[in-house]
């Protein structure tokens, strides 16, 4: 026998295309109505500090030592505030007293791990020119100066007091320099004049090279005296 | 800036900014894309060539920096030390996901150049700028002891 479908009332009942249409744009409404209702707009926010630019720091000029009657007490003054630039780390970083320099205002180890070879300027398989140049490069944020390398572990400064670092350098044998030489290395130098113009987000020392030439040149006039 | 660059022992004549970093130029300019872009900020070394024989981060190297000088990249780096580390990277299986390798291989060679029967000291040292995210470096120093190896004994 043939089947056959029976009568009307099993028949699936059909919907017109009119209501789907309808649902369709009731959809498209809605989620306009979502997307386009009134929000806040984002508010400015700060930058975290590590993005800020640091202020400039000022030196005091050697005219403001001027009133400290005894010499011996204004030529350690005088050094004191010299050595708020001998103490920066953009100093002190490249006068670690280990063989591997250290990098950042933190004074973190250096990365990658480098060591400073036989004349300061890197192991003869991993110099520091594998990557600083003749000057800073804004590229990559590496920073550069033509005569990049660290200072001879005789002249190292971390971990040393001021008063240490004040003997040190006023002693050939370690300074490698007389104090004529030491004036100009401090005043002069383009490598130690790097650190008032470190590039990038670091933070340059305190004052200018001039003021800070001026300083230790006061402070060799007044006996070179050293803190305690 | 027209730069004429010596690359791979051919010249190339570029123009872009002088500051561009020499990476940029090899890969996107030149095509040269053996060199790899791992950091761009001389912490990896996977972007290593040979500038006038030494091993230098070219994405800290500004394109004018390098306009006088002999640069030599993975594509065309040979040599008996060259052959020397291939085959010994080959015999040890030393890459995994590769992509720090042609900077490695680039640092292993010119160690091998200036130090020929490195110790595991000279390796650390040579190698300290070159990361291996998938931490290949027990292979790698391995397979830099063999290809000194192999170059002391004159078989490569
Ligand atoms: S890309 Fe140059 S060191 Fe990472
Ligand atoms: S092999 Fe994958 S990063 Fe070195």
């Amino acid at each position: 026998m043939r089947w056959r479908r029976s009568s009307g009332q099993s028949q699936r009942r059909r919907f017109g295309c009119l209501p789907i249409l309808a649902l369709v744009v009731v959809a498209i409404v809605l989620a306009l109505a979502i997307l386009l209702r009134p929000q806040p707009l984002p508010q400015a926010q700060s930058l975290p500090a590590n993005h800020l630019r640091t202020e400039v720091v000022q030196l005091r000029p050697v005219a403001a030592f001027a009133s400290i009657a005894n010499p011996q007490a204004r030529s350690i003054a005088l050094f004191e505030e010299a050595g708020r630039v001998i103490q920066h780390p953009r100093c002190m970083n490249c006068h670690p007293r280990t063989d591997r320099p250290t990098q950042t205002d933190a004074m973190r180890p250096h990365m990658p791990w480098v060591t400073r070879g036989t004349d300061d300027a890197g192991a003869q398989t991993l110099r520091c020119a594998t990557c600083h140049h003749d000057a800073n490069f804004a590229a990559s944020g590496v920073p550069g100066n033509p005569k990049w390398r660290l200072a001879p572990i005789e002249m190292a400064w971390q971990g040393k007091t001021l008063g240490q670092i004040c003997r040190q350098i006023l002693d050939p044998p370690r300074a490698h320099m007389n104090r004529e030489q030491l004036l100009h290395h401090m005043t002069e130098d383009e490598l130690v004049g790097w650190a008032w113009h470190p590039g990038g987000q670091r933070t340059p020392a305190p004052g200018t090279q001039a003021e800070f030439g001026a300083l230790i040149k006061a402070w060799l006039d007044t006996g070179g005296k050293c803190p305690a | 800036m027209r730069f004429s660059l010596s690359i791979n022992g051919r010249i190339h004549h570029v123009d872009e900014d002088g500051q561009t970093p020499l990476l940029w130029v090899l890969r996107d300019t030149l095509k040269l894309t053996g060199t790899k872009y791992g950091c761009g900020v001389a912490q990896c070394g996977a972007c290593t060539v040979h500038v006038d024989g030494q091993p230098m981060r070219s994405c800290s190297l500004a394109l004018e920096a390098v306009s006088s000088a002999q640069i030599v990249t993975i594509e065309a780096v040979d040599g008996a030390e060259t052959k020397a580390i291939q085959d010994a990277w080959v015999a040890r299986d030393v890459p995994q996901c590769g992509f720090c390798q042609s900077g490695q291989v680039m640092s292993a060679v010119a160690l091998l150049r200036a130090i020929p029967a490195p110790t595991d000291d000279d390796i650390d040292i040579a190698m300290s700028g070159n990361i291996c995210r998938c931490a290949t470096y027990n292979r790698i120093r391995a397979a830099i002891h063999d290809a000194a190896g192999r170059l002391g004994s004159g078989q490569s």
